[in-house]
């Protein structure tokens, strides 16, 4: 038990260097999405390329999403997750502790 | 599954193989509209089957195996926090994880594209991220592709009685990269290169992909050992009801 928590703590040490590094490491990169790299690359690949769908959104709002919108659904998506995920947890962990408590009576 | 479940999916088989045979020609999500259609439908029907049976699994873990619906749940919503992180990585470009390994280990991999084909949908109407179009080449790769491979690398390491942290980490790290090698599959098969044809152009778009991809790679491996540790710790019983044992002593 003792031990499974110091693993965590490290293994969350080491996932935080290995986003963290690049940012210093590379300053001045611009960090763009590699899904956008990907369209570059058909465009090289196979010259203009005009993509023949629009996402709906996109086709409503007559253009892109506003960057900061975006993040805010960005946000909502893991805020979602993050919510399930804590609130089933919590449940958890106090579950464990009452299993405690009644094998300790 | 019952005879009638077993029937369905059957037919969503042949439903498959019937789209897939008229085809002539041969990113992690690929953007919308950058798919030609006659491919978009190809692999929307080549996913079809397995999110039939996904579906017919996930309805039987409902009715007996309520238990189990406290860690599915958190699986999907795994994939939901991880899908929506957009990590920078060592080339100078963000890319964002699956999340779909946990799933795969826990409940296999066609439950697991239910949960994931949820969260491509999710990003592909409200955030302009993948794409509806595109949808069905993505939910093969990320949904379907990577929890095989997930599932399949996990498997292997619970006969043979390896420790089972490497093998959770080693199913989610490379379930993750497989995803994305079938992305650069997909493009190059919809982009061959003037030169070289498909595979060159699959090679290109592994450029791409692959170096960004593995540090994120070995991200989600740790960060699934890390919820793996923490359900094991709290999740007993319903680790057990979804016959998560322990292989080894690890």
């Amino acid at each position: 038990m003792k031990k499974d928590a110091k693993l965590v703590i490290l293994l969350l040490i080491l996932v935080a260097v290995i986003i963290i590094v690049p940012l210093f490491v590379l300053k001045g990169a611009q960090f763009g999405g590699s899904d956008d790299a990907g369209s570059v690359k058909v465009e090289e690949i196979s010259g203009e390329y005009e993509p023949w769908f629009t996402p709906i959104l996109e086709t409503v709002l007559d253009g892109e999403i506003p960057g900061e919108v975006e993040s805010l659904l960005f946000c909502v998506q893991t805020g979602i997750g993050v919510g399930v995920i804590a609130f089933l947890m919590g449940r958890m962990v106090e579950r464990k502790k009452h299993e405690k408590s009644d094998t300790a009576c | 599954m019952t005879s009638k479940e077993k029937r369905i999916w059957k037919i969503s088989i042949l439903f498959a193989s019937v789209f897939v045979a008229g085809q002539t020609a041969g990113a992690m999500h690929i953007m919308e509209g950058y798919l030609p259609p006659t491919l978009c439908i190809a692999w929307g029907a080549v996913c079809i089957p397995f999110l039939v049976k996904g579906f017919l699994e996930m309805k039987k873990i409902f009715s007996e195996n309520p238990r189990a619906i406290t860690i599915l749940a958190m699986s999907g919503a795994y994939i939901f926090v991880i899908s929506a992180l957009k990590i920078p990585s060592v080339t100078g470009s963000c890319s964002h994880m699956t999340g779909t390994g946990l799933g795969a280990i826990l409940f296999g991999p066609c439950t697991t594209s239910i949960l994931g084909i949820t969260v491509l949908i999710f990003q592909a109407i409200l955030l302009a991220h993948g794409g509806l179009t595109t949808l069905g080449a993505n939910t093969f790769s990320m949904a379907i592709a990577g929890p095989f491979v997930s599932f399949g690398i996990y498997q292997i390491f619970k006969k043979f009685n390896l420790s089972k942290r490497a093998g959770v980490f080693l199913a989610a790290a490379i379930g993750d990269l497989v995803t994305y090698c079938v992305t650069s599959i997909q493009l190059g098969i919809a982009y061959p290169s003037m030169e070289g044809g498909v595979s060159t152009s699959v090679l290109e778009f592994l450029g791409v992909f692959a170096p960004t991809q593995i540090p994120l790679a070995i991200v989600e491996g740790l960060l699934t050992v890390i919820i793996v540790i923490t359900l094991e710790n709290y999740a007993k019983q319903e680790l057990k009801a979804v016959g998560f044992n322990r292989p080894g002593n690890n």
